[in-house]
């Protein structure tokens, strides 16, 4: 297939992914802030959003301080930030309308009914009370396009190229949410975290989507070293950095295979980042460093993409 | 529901092709229809408006208007009333098409070779050389089969009940046949009842087609099973949906300009599995930015180094660089001469009468009656900066007098003509509007015309101007099989 459709589709999997991705962490930060305007300053909970979202030096750039109303703005449906909700499904669908031929016609009507109801009416005029049920669509909008690309394309390079964008995408996510909120999860020395660390945990968990995954899993309360376990090392957990790495190495292996066996760089480190978390242990993790591990994770993940791009994209 | 009898648009009188000539009742092709609308409720009808722009809106057919400020991806309206055209009036047009087709290439050839039109002094050299769609670096090439217009959109009008008239050829990059697929698709959705009740012939493998010819006209040097490619200039063309859609239903890679390369002379795509070969390109980019090494050296659009490689026989490009010679409106006064010089036959399809302004008798003739004709940019297209006599102003006509008087080659004139109408579903029920129509032609080893075309109405009362980009909408054209039960008994 021609690059540019492969990177098309990769691409708009990954903005369709960072959408979603979005909707979550700004639920959570939403959720959190409410929750925890009496235990401390709510402003630091919108600053960390921020980070978690990878907005941060944009928004800097544009409002200062990290007010409530204006960071959910920002994140939510400003077209000057190109990874806003809105800004994600415009670009999802512009990439949806250059490799309109790859697409199924099912994928083209969910993106194109999504940007079609994103641009029409005032879905995108946020205000408080609206801001729930506006990030329930976005939800809805980017799992009806994970589902009518599962269920309709074709098992072939296009789907594999489609498949690493989502992956890598959620791995990007769930790594950048940990190491956001690293500090909260670091044994402290006076003993149990109090209410509002508990709240932290729930807020990471939630980010994801995970914290009724968690109580599935451990059958204990909430401890730290757990939650970071299972968003990095658990393979049942779907939005683990583990479960994505197993997707991503599976789909560059298809693609290997598709293409005569043909293997690049991309290859190497996803294998060798799959290893890592696939036989990696969490107190080990932790003795060495969680930041140190997270920000080279997202690093060495970085480098995954451009090779991809290199090797298959251009 | 009961259609208006009389096509009375308030400018001229037209004929109408449901209710005919005076005094007739119903069009025998139309008598179906007739009764379809008698015995369906106004109501239905609007739902089925509805519904069928909701399907257009799902499918994603657009067209963006240039010029124009608000949404970017319009959609061009949908009438639900087909346009039907009878065995005997198809036969007519399809012999006609394809000798005026014929001519036209065998024009384009000629310019390029011997120019014995020139020779034979039925035309002014000048005209030919000195056109903008006249390119010196085809001199000499003979493209594949010959072939220098492959898809070839005729515009036509129909003036009476057998009278139809070439309004414009268009030999470079017509558009809008994906309209013709897509109109029929909607109308068997919204409408499954009313097909059954008719013999409509089918329009659905026009894709097949235009890929047959494709194949058939594979250069030279083409090693194997030619690979097809369709060049569009991007996903911001105003008719990218078209050709994402025939690029689709084709099965061949729709590719940018960016996606091509070009390596001692051979094209290739640039793919996820490396370079894969390129042997027929059917390509929706005009001439100018095809090639920066030949052409606009500012292009992006285009693939440097494609006209060597086209002209080494390596690639065949599909319509031919310089096929626009053909296409001109300055041109266009000659096609007749062209039919009886290069085929030695009467035109089937007449022209329209056209003073050309850059001849100093045609000048005054026009300036003189102004407020009689349609004056147009001889290079325009889509409607744009022309001038309707009848239903200008005296100030606009008074100012496009001035714009005339100082650049007249650029401009020609015609006569304002009584386009006929058709019936048009709109807010207040039904009612007469002008259409138009534009066959598509595919021309390979053999010529091909699915039979069809695209009818654009012009939804305003009263307006001449069909163009999309004008208020012009679409409906969809049924060409009837030929009675089986009259003229083979054995």
């Amino acid at each position: 297939m021609l690059s540019r459709t492969a990177d098309s589709l990769y691409w708009l999997a990954r903005y369709m992914e960072r959408a979603e991705n979005l909707a979550r962490i700004v639920m959570a930060g939403y959720r959190m802030a409410s929750t925890a305007r009496s235990l401390e300053n709510p402003g630091n909970e919108w600053h960390s959003t921020l980070l978690a979202a990878g907005c941060e030096p944009g928004f800097l750039a544009k409002h200062g301080e990290a007010t409530a109303a204006l960071v959910i703005d920002y994140l939510v449906r400003d077209a000057d930030n190109p990874s806003s909700i809105f800004s994600c499904l415009e670009t999802a669908r512009r990439n949806a309308r250059a490799v309109r031929t790859a697409l199924t016609v099912d994928m083209w009507d969910a993106l194109n009914e999504t940007w079609y109801q994103a641009r029409t009416g005032n879905r995108f005029a946020v205000r408080p009370e609206s801001l729930p049920s506006l990030l329930e669509w976005v939800k809805e909008r980017s799992l009806l396009f994970n589902g009518a690309y599962a269920n309709t394309m074709l098992r072939n390079d296009a789907y594999y190229f489609t498949r690493l964008g989502t992956f890598i995408e959620r791995a990007d996510n769930t790594a950048r949410i940990l190491d956001v909120k690293y500090h909260v999860l670091l044994p402290r020395h006076e003993g149990v975290g109090g209410a509002l660390d508990y709240y932290h945990w729930q807020a990471i968990l939630r980010s994801v989507s995970a914290l009724r995954s968690y109580h599935w899993v451990y059958q204990d309360r909430l401890k730290p070293w757990l939650v970071a376990e299972l968003l990095m090392l658990r393979p049942e957990m779907p939005r683990s950095l583990l479960s994505c790495y197993e997707e991503i190495v599976g789909h560059l292996d298809l693609l290997a295979e598709a293409y005569g066996g043909k293997r690049g760089e991309c290859h190497r480190i996803a294998g060798e980042l799959h290893a890592r978390l696939r036989f990696g242990r969490i107190q080990d993790i932790f003795q060495s460093g969680l930041h140190e591990f997270l920000t080279e994770f997202i690093d060495r993940s970085l480098l995954l993409g451009s090779e991809i791009t290199a090797l298959y994209l251009v | 529901m009961k259609p208006a009898a009389t096509a009375s648009t308030g400018i001229v009188a037209a004929f109408d092709e449901m209710s005919g000539a005076a005094g007739e009742e119903c069009r025998a092709q139309y008598e179906l229809i007739r009764r379809w609308l008698e015995t369906t409720p106004a109501e239905a009808l609007q739902l089925k408006r509805r519904e069928a722009e909701l399907l257009f809106r799902r499918i994603g057919i657009t067209f963006a208007v240039y010029t124009e400020g608000g949404d970017p991806e319009r959609l061009i309206p949908f009438d639900i009333i087909p346009r039907v055209l009878d065995a005997g009036e198809w036969e007519l047009l399809s012999s006609g098409l394809e000798q005026r087709v014929r001519a036209l290439n065998a024009f384009a050839r000629d310019v390029y070779h011997g120019r014995q039109i020139l020779r034979a002094g039925l035309m002014p050299p000048e005209l030919v050389l000195h056109n903008e769609g006249f390119r010196p670096e085809m001199q000499d090439f003979s493209p594949a089969q010959q072939v220098y217009t492959h898809v070839a959109g005729i515009d036509l009008v129909r003036l009476g009940p057998r009278e139809f008239c070439v309004l414009e050829d268009n030999c470079r990059t017509p558009s809008g046949v994906s309209y013709m697929l897509e109109n029929r698709e909607a109308m068997m959705r919204l409408f499954p009842d009313l097909f059954a009740g008719h013999r409509i012939r089918s329009v659905e493998h026009y894709p097949e087609e235009l890929l047959d010819i494709l194949k058939s006209v594979a250069p030279p040097h083409c090693p194997g099973e030619p690979a097809v490619a369709l060049l569009t200039p991007g996903s911001y063309n105003s008719a990218y949906y078209e050709h994402s859609f025939l690029a689709d239903d084709m099965g061949v890679e729709l590719v940018e300009g960016a996606d091509l390369f070009v390596d001692d002379n051979v094209v290739y795509m640039r793919t996820t599995e490396g370079p894969k070969r390129v042997d027929v390109i059917y390509r929706r980019i005009d001439d100018d930015y095809l090639d920066p090494l030949t052409f606009r050296p500012d292009s992006t659009l285009g693939t440097a180094g494609l006209f060597n490689a086209y002209r080494a026989g390596n690639v065949t490009l599909a319509n031919a660089v310089g096929a626009g010679i053909a296409d001109d409106k300055s041109i266009y006064p000659y096609v007749p001469a062209m039919i009886r010089f290069y085929l030695g036959e009467a035109p089937l399809l007449g022209n329209v009468q056209t003073w050309r302004c850059g001849d100093s008798e045609d000048l005054g003739y026009v300036l003189d009656h102004l407020a009689e004709l349609v004056v147009k940019e001889a290079r325009g297209s889509g409607g744009y900066g022309m001038l309707i006599g009848p239903q200008a102003s005296r100030e606009q006509i008074e100012s496009f007098a001035e714009k005339l008087r100082a650049h007249p080659h650029e401009y020609i004139a015609q006569p304002t003509l009584a386009l006929s109408t058709c019936p048009v579903f709109v807010e207040t029920g039904l009612a007469p509007r002008h259409v138009d129509l534009r066959p598509f032609v595919l021309v390979g080893k053999d010529i091909r015309i699915v039979p069809g075309g695209l009818t654009r109405v012009a939804l305003r009362p009263g307006s001449l101007v069909v163009n999309s980009s004008q208020g012009g909408g679409t409906k969809d054209t049924w060409v009837l099989e030929a009675d089986r039960a009259e003229p083979h008994r054995r």
